[in-house]
């Protein structure tokens, strides 16, 4: 691969793995003085927080690969919807408590394994982001895994609530397990991680937790996908909408 | 001037600078330093003054732009031309908190980490067993995984019913 061809691969590749982290981020923010109760409110906005912080590792690296003078936050508010290289699972609405606790269970489980295979990558910047990443998705995955269990195994309404979030989001998962062209090409580089290999533990540590939760493990087939290729749900535009606000409305606005 | 001297002046001048860091507080925790804390990885001599490396503890850690702030202020304040340097790889860690910052932090009534960070237990399973920063008392019992800021959780002492602190071990 030539050196053009190798950085635009790794700009698109430090792209998605930031989009993901800031639209959760951002969803996780919204619960900034929405939370169920005081110390609950903290720990969604510090686990925003985290994910915001890796954003801006990733954009930044993406910008400076790219090499074309943008920074971190023209990728961030600059950009539109069609240009967002997201999963869909991450940029979904917070939808009520258990739905959010389930998207961030599935993913704190995913990223515990994505993020420990990427601190072996090849590339230096990757993987020092990666090291700091899997040390607190552990973190919040112990912190989502004890909620699963209680909204779970609660009451007859914390149950109902869990099982149609996990439903409604199963479909979005495989999305996360998809290889691509580029995935694959970096992945045999060393620099990106093949989430294929991923896949089958994934499940079997997630219907561990759902049956201890005592919740029913979906048996549906459907699944949706494209925002690796810039297809969105509509929900996506909203987010940015207000997310990129300032910027639009009174572009080089500095705090 | 001979590359000997070049040595000695830089040596002199990366002591210098490191003296003057020691000025550099943490802006959430303000008893310790960026030194005490780790965050501070070392300071390097360059053709043009000194670069400054430092490590930020969390992610998304909203001190870091302060800390960066604060070092380029008491380096102008004090002639040294300085560069910072952010540095991610290899990630920090609570071991790097030093026996001052520790001994600092528990006067401060914060409970410093427990135990090593390799410690599993720490990160996946049982929740340490945390002595009150006030009365040194372990029946503490968690109050929630997340505290103030990123890097601490919310304690409470079933003796003297303190609510306090615990520097997060990671």
């Amino acid at each position: 691969m030539s050196q053009t061809a190798s950085n635009t691969a790794l700009h698109e590749f430090a792209l998605r793995l930031g989009d993901d982290a800031l639209t959760l981020g951002h969803r996780l923010s919204e619960w900034c003085s929405n939370g169920p109760y005081l110390e609950e409110d903290i720990a969604l906005s510090n686990i925003a927080l985290d994910h915001i912080g890796r954003a801006r590792m990733l954009l930044g690296y993406a910008a400076e690969v790219e090499g074309k003078g943008r920074s971190e936050d023209d990728l961030a508010f600059l950009r539109h919807a069609r240009q967002f290289r997201n999963l869909l699972l991450f940029e979904l609405p917070k939808g009520d408590f258990a739905f959010t606790i389930a998207r961030q269970f599935f993913v704190d489980v995913f990223h515990a394994a994505y993020f420990a295979a990427l601190t072996q990558s090849s590339d230096e910047t990757l993987a020092g982001i990666a090291g700091k990443a899997v040390k607190e998705c552990r973190y919040h995955q112990r912190h989502t895994a004890q909620w699963m269990l209680r909204l779970g195994d609660g009451t007859e309404e914390s149950h109902e609530r869990l099982q149609k979030a996990v439903d409604q989001l199963w479909g979005y998962l495989p999305e996360l397990f998809d290889m691509d062209d580029l995935e694959s090409g970096l992945a045999t580089d060393g620099i990106a991680v093949d989430r294929s290999n991923l896949r089958d533990a994934f499940y079997a540590d997630v219907s561990e937790v759902l049956n201890a939760a005592t919740i029913t493990v979906p048996e549906s087939e459907w699944r949706q996908d494209g925002g690796r290729n810039g297809i969105h749900t509509e929900y996506l535009g909203h987010l940015l909408a207000e997310m990129q606000f300032m910027q639009r409305a009174y572009p080089g606005m500095e705090w | 001037m001979g590359a000997a001297t070049d040595t000695v002046d830089n040596e002199a001048l990366v002591e210098r600078a490191l003296d003057v860091l020691e000025s550099v507080h943490d802006p959430e925790i303000p008893v310790l330093t960026i030194s005490d804390l780790g965050i501070l990885r070392r300071v390097e001599a360059t053709d043009e003054g000194v670069r400054v490396v430092i490590s930020p503890t969390y992610s998304g850690c909203p001190a870091m732009d302060t800390i960066e702030k604060d070092v380029r202020r008491v380096m102008q304040e004090s002639g040294i031309a300085a560069e910072v340097k952010t540095e991610v790889n290899p990630p920090w860690t609570t071991d790097w908190i030093t026996e001052r910052g520790r001994q600092r932090m528990l006067e401060y009534g914060i409970a410093p980490p427990h135990g090593k960070s390799s410690d599993k237990r720490s990160l996946m399973g049982l929740d340490p067993t945390v002595a009150c920063p006030q009365c040194r008392s372990t029946r503490t019992q968690m109050l929630s995984a997340f505290g103030s800021t990123a890097c601490k959780a919310l304690y409470r002492c079933e003796d003297c019913m303190e609510t306090f602190d615990y520097f997060k071990c990671l």
